[in-house]
């Protein structure tokens, strides 16, 4: 079966390029989820009648697939969450909250989403700790020669996004995380736009944080998954307090709290979101991710041969190996282009992409960005190019 | 309003806005005009002299609706006393809200009076005019 046939959404006569946002759901993840309301609706880890003990059995097993789909060493590593903005603030409050003590250095760059940013400019107000930013090379990438030489020894981690949802440039993580950890820096990787599109293995990358998100893996909105290696996820405070991740407490407020991952779960869970996630799993290791990546790549290098070919197009990242295309129609503001195109129903992103320092780099603020999955086709490209070849009447349509 | 009329209104307000750049002298009032629910973002200064609205400058970037919008809004406010100005934002928004306007002070304006079909653009309409709005009902309250 043609796989886009799986996907409900693409038989809606529309073209998809902001899979960078969220992507569609196969039938498969749909049909997960709703068996979940519609056959065993119950809350995880409580009761002891039938529904329930599934409901458990369906979550644990949704956790045991994910960590399957990053390689993790255990599933107590997996913490289900709302998605890697939850994360990556977990991260930062709850462990490098307790650690970060004044003039310590926190090493991001400037191509960082809005999620892997704020969340370290409230930690330094409170901990005084400071942020340098990693130079990024004439590409906007990262190079192992520039984080070494933007780290010092008050250094104390480096945090990343593995794929940048503007640029698109893969950062070198293993390299980074091998430096890094020979320093006793250690490394948090927002894996939002890579775990969907490649093969990400937190073992034999050896990072010590990773969050990402469930909708941009063909998953369900609303959850993520923070993984941690087990000491360090041990050793944090938990961001929520509440049901489920206590043992016990009494009166006097003394609270023992449960083993990883329920203490960093309190609440009731997103049980569909989480069972959805893992079928989102499944659905990618069944068409493999490096074939997914495969794909994409080729796929980009006709989109970006085919917009070069145009000269009315600027595109500002040529180079990057992800399927991530930033481009602008020149002389036109990007939500312009993004409304023409619209009209012919092709969905692009239009904007700063939640990278609101990256203009700093590129010096342009805004722009169009394409966001390609497995799903896009070479035919869906050749109706865009042919679209924005004929954009000289742009302004009589969206006027 | 004619369809190509109103196009080249739009058009040459966009590609040619009036008072576009900011100036670094006293006596302006600024005011910020953020879209929060896209990506517009423009800058304003307003000099106001014995209540009569004697400047009005604009910068930022946003899309041609939203910019030529204000080049014609600012041609419309220009040497209009603040209640008068008010009365013409007023009528401006009534006719975005599809409610009943005035649409002989509007002058220009007028070119946005069919920006109601497409829901998703009347912010681009209105952020200068309702920004520029607050400004001066603060301007009243202050004076």
């Amino acid at each position: 079966m043609n796989i886009r046939e799986e996907f409900p959404m693409l038989s809606k006569n529309i073209i998809y390029f902001d899979n960078g946002a969220t992507t569609f759901k196969p039938q498969m993840v749909i049909d997960e989820i709703c068996d979940y309301y519609k056959n065993y609706s119950a809350n995880a880890h409580r009761g002891d009648y039938n529904i329930s003990l599934k409901t458990d059995m369906m979550y644990e097993n949704a956790r045991k697939k994910i960590k399957d789909l990053i390689n993790a060493s255990s599933a107590e590593e997996i913490i289900f969450t709302s998605g890697a903005t939850e994360g990556l603030n977990m991260v930062v409050e709850g462990f490098f909250g307790k650690i970060l003590k004044e003039n310590d250095e926190i090493l991001l760059t400037k191509s960082e989403h809005a999620s892997n940013i704020l969340p370290w400019f409230r930690l330094c107000k409170k901990n005084k700790c400071k942020i340098k930013y990693i130079d990024l090379d004439e590409n906007y990438k990262v190079t192992l020669d520039n984080v070494q030489k933007a780290v010092s020894s008050n250094t104390k981690v480096i945090s990343l996004a593995h794929i940048t949802n503007v640029v698109g440039d893969i950062r070198p993580i293993k390299e980074i995380v091998e430096y890094a950890h020979s320093l006793g820096i250690l490394v948090v990787v927002d894996g939002a736009q890579s775990v969907p599109h490649m093969k990400v293995d937190v073992q034999d990358l050896d990072c010590d944080f990773l969050a990402f998100s469930g909708h941009k893996m063909c998953g369900p909105t609303g959850i993520g998954v923070l993984y941690g290696k087990f000491d360090l996820l041990d050793s944090m405070e938990p961001y929520n307090l509440g049901g489920g991740m206590n043992l016990s407490f009494s009166s006097t407020g003394e609270v023992e709290y449960k083993s990883l991952p329920q203490r960093l779960e309190a609440g009731t869970p997103n049980i569909a979101g989480a069972i959805g996630m893992g079928a989102a799993a499944d659905y990618l290791k069944i068409l493999d991710l490096d074939k997914i990546h495969e794909y994409e790549v080729k796929l980009r290098e006709y989109l970006v041969m085919k917009l070069k070919a145009l000269d009315n197009i600027e595109v500002y990242n040529e180079s990057s190996e992800s399927g991530i295309v930033a481009f602008n129609i020149k002389n036109i503001f990007s939500q312009d282009t993004a409304i023409y195109l619209n009209d012919y129903n092709i969905c692009v992103r239009a904007g700063s992409h939640c990278a609101k320092i990256l203009k700093d780099e590129l010096e342009i603020k805004n722009t169009c960005r394409i966001s390609l999955y497995f799903y896009n086709t070479k035919e869906e490209i050749d109706k865009l190019i042919s679209v924005l070849k004929n954009s000289d009447t742009l302004f009589n349509q969206i006027l | 309003m004619d369809a190509n009329l109103r196009r080249s209104i739009i058009l040459d307000n966009y590609q040619n806005p009036i008072n576009r750049g900011l100036i670094d002298e006293e006596g302006y009032i600024k005011v910020n005009a953020n879209n929060e629910s896209c990506i517009d973002e423009l800058n304003f200064i307003i000099k106001i002299k014995d209540n009569i609205i004697e400047d009005i400058r604009f910068d930022g970037e946003a899309c041609a609706i939203a910019t030529s919008a204000a080049s014609v809004m600012i041609k419309a406010l220009i040497h209009k006393n603040v209640d008068e100005a008010l009365n013409i934002i007023n009528n401006y928004e009534n006719m975005i809200n599809e409610k009943n306007y005035d649409s002989k002070i509007l002058g220009e304006a007028n070119a946005y009076d069919e920006i109601y079909k497409q829901p998703n653009r009347k912010k681009c309409a209105l952020l200068s005019w309702s920004n520029l709005k607050n400004a001066l009902e603060q301007f009243k309250k202050n004076n």
